[in-house]
Order: C-alpha cells, then sequence, then structure tokens
C-alpha cells in the first residue's frame, strides 16, 4: 500500500505574524516555520498504516527550498521518500492552484491513500484537500477523525454536531485528517540521522508543465483591530452599581 | 564565518523542544516537588535518543555532532534543569569515559544499553574529602590475583542509584608515584557487585528530579579486567570527561537561562501595575533586555567550544569560560526574573522558583567557578 502525505509548511504557531510593506503578504523575517500540525496527523496515519500493511510513505510538499525542513522532519518521523516542488511564489498561492500542482506531483506516484490536513493553520481555507481530490479524480473524505483500511476500501469517521458520520470510499481516496486523528509521533534523533540519506528529489513548475496562475488573489491583508482596554464600572452600593452596569450596556455599548 | 544551524541540527532544537514542553514540564513540577527520579519520563527520554547522542552507531548511539549535544541538553533545560541533569551526566560522564576509553568488550558489553536509555552508569570521582583536590582521592583499589579489591567512598554522583542504574566508574588510588603523585585508575564497577552499594541522597535544594548517590565500597572485588583502559591514566580520563561535561554543564546554564528568561519576559508583560504592564517601565525592560544580550553572549561562547571539540581542535579553555559564564549568566537571569515575579516569584506555583533553585548547582558542580578560572588563568599563562 502507497501512501502520499501533502505537507505544507507554516509559520510556527507561537509566531507573532505581521504583515509586510506591500499589504498583502506576511513579513517572513522572523518567523520560525513548521510542518502544518493537521498534516502531521496525516503523516503519523501514514506511517501507522504503513506498519500494517506495507508499502510506501511518500510526502509532498510545494513551496520555497524552506519547506525542506518540514519535508526532512517528516522523514525523520519515518516517511520514505519526500518530493519538493520548489518555487518561491508558491507560499500564500491560490489554493486551487496549488491543489492543481501537488495533483500533477502525487498522481505518477500511484498512491492507493493521500493524506493531508483538513486545513491549514495559517491561512485556513480548507481548499486544498478537496480540489485535489477532484482533480485526482479521487473520493474526498474530510475532517477524518478514524481511518479503517479495508480490502480495495476504506471507512473513515468523521464527527458531526456531536454525532459521528461514517463514511466508505474505494481506493484510491484523499483523506483530509482532524485533529484527534492520532498523537504524531516525535521525530527521534535516529530518526534525524536517517533522514539525511532518504531520497528528496526536488522538482519545478516547468517539469510539471504547470503555472501558479490561480484564480484567486490576496488583494489586501489587515491585522484584527487592537482590543480597546476594559472599562470599570464604579459605585458605592451592589444596587448603584448594577444601575452603572446596565446604563452602561445600554447607553455605551448599546447591547441591550 | 557561518552562524546558521545545519537543518538536522535546526529539526533536532524544534523536535527536542517540542518533546520538552509536552513530557517533561507537565511533570517537572510535581517530580521537584517530591524529590522523585520518573522512570517514566527517562523511558521517553530513551526512546527519542537522547542517550549516546554522540556515540557511533556502532554502539548504538545516534552518531550526532557535539553542537548537537549540547544543543539537546539546553532545549530540556529550557523547560528542567533535573531531566537536563540526567541526560549531561547520562552522556557526558556515564557514558563519555566508557565510550572514549573502553575496550571493544566493555563498549560492547554496556554502551547498547545505555545508549537506549535503559540503563544509566554513573561517573564516581568526588569524594567527602575530596571535591576540587581530585588527585586527593582516598578511595583505593588493590590488586589481589585476578581482582582489583576497592575500599572508600564517593558523593554526589548522579544516576548511580536509580531502578535501572547498572554500575559506576570509579576513580581509584591504585598505587603511587611518589609521596605527591598518586596512580590514579578508573575502574568499573557494576550494581549488584558484594560490597558495592550506591545509596540514593535526599535533601537536595536542586536537580530534586534527578538521581544522586553516596557510594560506598567495602572490601569490593571485581575481575582485573574492570579496569577502564590503561592504569594510571585515571586523573588524565578524568579531565577529560571533566572538559567535555564542561560544555554540557555550560548547555544547562544557556537552557537554564532562556527558559527562566521566557518566564519573565511573559510574566512582565502581562503583569499590571500603575495601570500598564511592568515590563513598559524602563528598569525592568533593561533588565529583560540584559537577560536576552548574556544568554545570547553564553549561547555564541558555548558554541564555539562545541565546535572546536567537533573541529579536533583543543577547546579547554573555551569549555571552561564556556561553563562559568553560563553559569553565571544563568545565576543573574534567574535572580532578576524571581524579582520580576515579585511575591509570586518566591511561590513553587510558579516555575521560576525551581529556576533559581537548579541554577545554583551549575556554578558548583563538575568543577567550582573558582575552578573554572583557576583552569582558564593557568591556559592563559597568568599562574
Amino acid at each position: 500500500m502507497n501512501i502520499v502525505v501533502c505537507i505544507k509548511q507554516v509559520p510556527d504557531t507561537e509566531t507573532q505574524i505581521k504583515i509586510a510593506g506591500d499589504g498583502k503578504t506576511i513579513a517572513t523575517d522572523d518567523i520560525k516555520w513548521v510542518m502544518n500540525p493537521y498534516d502531521e496527523f496525516g503523516v503519523e496515519e501514514a506511517l501507522r498504516i504503513q506498519k500494517a500493511k506495507g508499502g510506501e510513505v511518500i510526502v509532498v510538499g510545494a513551496g520555497p527550498k524552506r519547506v525542506t525542513e518540514s519535508l526532512r522532519t517528516a522523514l525523520a518521523m519515518g516517511a520514505d521518500k519526500a518530493v519538493l516542488i520548489e518555487d518561491d511564489g508558491l507560499y500564500g498561492a491560490d489554493p486551487l492552484a496549488v491543489a492543481k500542482i501537488l495533483a500533477a506531483a502525487v498522481k505518477p506516484l500511484s498512491p492507493d491513500i493521500v493524506f493531508l490536513g483538513m486545513r491549514a493553520v495559517d491561512d485556513d481555507a480548507g481548499l486544498v484537500g478537496p480540489a485535489l481530490a477532484e482533480f485526482l479524480d479521487m473520493p474526498n473524505l474530510s475532517v477524518v477523525t478514524k481511518v479503517e483500511v479495508g480490502e480495495g476500501s476504506v471507512t473513515v469517521q468523521r464527527p458531526v454536531e456531536g454525532q459521528t458520520l461514517v463514511l466508505e470510499a474505494s481506493l484510491p481516496a484523499v483523506i483530509s485528517a482532524q485533529k484527534g486523528l492520532n498523537e504524531p509521533r516525535y521525530a527521534s534523533l535516529p530518526g534525524i540521522m536517517k533522514a539525511k540519506k532518504k531520497p528528496l528529489e526536488v522538482k519545478t513548475l516547468a517539469d510539471l508543465g504547470l503555472d501558479k496562475a490561480g484564480k484567486a488573489e490576496i488583494a489586501a491583508l489587515t491585522p484584527p483591530p487592537a482590543r480597546a482596554a476594559g472599562k470599570t464600572i464604579s459605585g458605592e452600593t451592589a444596587q448603584e452599581l448594577a444601575a452603572n452596569l446596565a446604563k452602561a450596556l445600554r447607553e455605551e455599548a448599546k447591547v441591550i | 564565518m557561518d552562524f546558521e544551524l545545519s537543518m538536522e541540527q535546526d529539526i533536532l532544537r524544534k523536535t527536542v523542544r517540542d518533546f520538552a514542553e509536552k513530557e517533561i514540564a507537565p511533570k517537572a513540577r510535581e517530580l521537584d516537588e517530591k524529590e522523585q527520579f520518573s522512570l517514566q519520563t527517562m523511558a521517553a527520554m530513551g526512546d527519542l535518543g537522547l542517550f549516546g547522542m554522540v556515540v557511533s552507531e556502532e554502539y548504538g548511539g545516534q552518531g550526532m555532532d557535539y553542537i548537537s549535544y549540547i544543543i539537546a541538553v539546553e532545549e530540556i533545560a529550557r523547560v528542567d534543569g533535573s531531566h537536563a541533569a540526567t541526560v549531561a551526566a547520562g552522556n557526558s560522564l556515564g557514558i563519555g569515559p566508557l565510550y572514549y576509553y573502553g575496550s571493544e568488550e566493555q563498549k560492547h558489553k554496556y554502551l547498547p544499553d545505555l545508549c537506549a536509555g535503559k540503563a544509566l552508569w554513573g561517573f564516581g570521582l568526588t569524594e567527602p574529602g575530596a571535591g576540587s583536590d581530585a588527585g586527593g582521592s582516598a578511595t583505593t583499589a588493590v590488586l589481589d590475583g585476578n581482582e582489583w579489591v576497592i575500599n572508600g567512598s564517593k558523593i554526589f554522583i548522579t544516576n548511580a542509584s536509580t531502578p535501572i542504574s547498572r554500575g559506576v566508574t570509579v576513580m581509584c588510588k591504585t598505587g603511587s608515584r611518589d609521596e605527591k603523585r598518586p596512580e590514579l585508575s578508573c575502574i568499573l564497577v557494576e550494581n549488584g557487585t558484594k560490597g558495592f552499594e550506591a545509596r540514593e541522597m535526599h535533601g537536595k535544594m536542586m536537580w530534586r528530579g534527578s538521581n544522586t548517590s553516596e557510594l560506598y565500597f567495602e572490601d569490593c572485588r571485581v575481575p582485573k579486567d574492570n579496569m577502564l583502559g590503561l592504569r594510571g591514566k585515571g586523573f588524565h580520563q578524568m579531565l577529560e570527561t571533566l572538559d567535555a561535561g564542561r560544555l554540557s554543564i555550560g548547555a544547562m546554564g544557556v537552557g537554564g537561562a532562556q527558559g527562566a528568561y521566557e518566564l519573565a519576559l511573559r510574566y512582565a508583560k502581562e503583569r499590571q501595575q500603575f495601570g500598564r504592564p511592568i515590563s513598559t517601565f524602563q528598569v525592568n525592560a533593561f533588565k529583560l533586555a540584559d537577560m536576552a544580550m548574556e544568554i545570547e553572549a553564553a549561547r555564541l561562547l558555548l558554541y564555539q567550544a562545541c565546535w572546536q571539540k567537533d573541529q579536533h581542535k583543543s577547546f579547554s579553555k573555551s569549555a571552561a569560560m564556556g561553563k562559568l559564564y553560563a553559569s553565571e549568566v544563568m545565576g543573574r537571569v534567574v535572580n532578576e526574573a524571581v524579582q520580576l515575579h515579585g511575591g509570586y516569584g518566591l511561590m513553587k506555583e510558579y516555575n521560576v522558583e525551581r529556576f533559581y533553585r537548579d541554577q545554583k548547582l551549575l556554578t558548583i558542580g563538575e568543577g567550582t567557578s573558582e575552578i573554572q578560572r583557576l583552569v582558564i588563568a593557568r591556559l592563559i599563562g597568568a599562574i
């Protein structure tokens, strides 16, 4: 069973995001980059299935050269091979264009399952999974917290409003991972050393015969408004405090 | 010059940081409070590969460079000194001498389990009456037929009395060349050997989650082949071991200082007094700026020493400087970090209190600050 995991490299969740001078992208100078946490669930699940069923785990990433580190991290966790579609302009590109590029890179690998995170923690678009399934002409199983692989088919679970939806699809299929699917392993130290020797193939968009022209473009990025300071309600007695609070809620906050 | 870490070193730092924050940080305060060594976190650290980091794969090690090892210790120390101590002593003092001076047989016998973190090994140097004056060891080993007979005691020995401790390397007087210069040799003693007892020490101020022991030898007999390396080379082996060990104490200083500084910065930005975060008062902002600067300086000094070691250059002076500077920087940082926390910094509920105590070992263990200054003074020709 061959499994492909698509990986996006995103800013570490503790990074303080600043908007770049162009007003359309984020300033990347002081950012620590990590593998998208949802993609990590995908890597872990792929490694567990591989342990039970055999086969190969191949990780695929698209973006600038720095993405190599996230791919090497996945190799250190235990994946066998990596493919990087290297292009400086791919970070922040239209998710549809990214899905098309990933599809072109994934298709020749003939996977039985393609894993990826249900969304990336940076832009939260959640579009690449479904679009990738469409471009690969495979069933799309989104927001999955449990995977059981059968003979030529897969059964997955998706949490929906306190209920669980059980979905079954034929293989090959695209599965996007939700938190709760598993607890990803650490890249062990021996794993980090072994990863150095594992194959990592670098491709360009030209190799795939594609460009990154998407349908949507980011027009502007603005930070969320700064939080205003809280207001202290004053008063001598409980009655007076309650009256002043009610007055503030009605006249200033205009919520009652 | 190139200040960039390699990709592997970068992945290693992220991995160990992630591990330390998720697996060690939540347990550190309780283990400190109960003065308890945890077999569970020990096993997790072993599984991650934190033991035998610079040992070649042939003996079950990870085959990494020294700077990678130092980064790992730094990242563990960033959340907890006790666990960093277990790792640093395990690698530098337990595994180090066996790997560098052991026979093939000794290496194959002990290293695989030690490198897997399934077993621990101690290094018995300090004695109740011989601390900085390590050459004045009173523990003796006398050859009787095919056995060494050891008598004496050692104190403050890390990792020697845990349930998985397998043995110790003991520095013993095996003869004398003249009045003033005893012949010192290192001998391996397995736990369970008759006449050897490793007794856990309690009531520590710091590193309370790590294991510290007193060792007692009473007509303890071990095979003649348990000699580590050559007879009479003990003092030399000890000096080399401590040179390398100093780098890991330096890493504990840099990592511990980093952890305390981050706690202080976060607290000072959240704590409001006089209607604004206390970090915005210049007197506090400058403290934080000084911390950041000193930590960076200590890290650069330490990494330079590791680089020299990795390049097989002489690193004794840099190691002494790195250890001395990093441990004293951590002293200044924890002092101001507690100060910034005000009354809360005095409470065990706040982690900075533990960092404040754990720091104190660093200016004492593996050569006091005074001994480091002596080493440096000799190496620059002042004495």
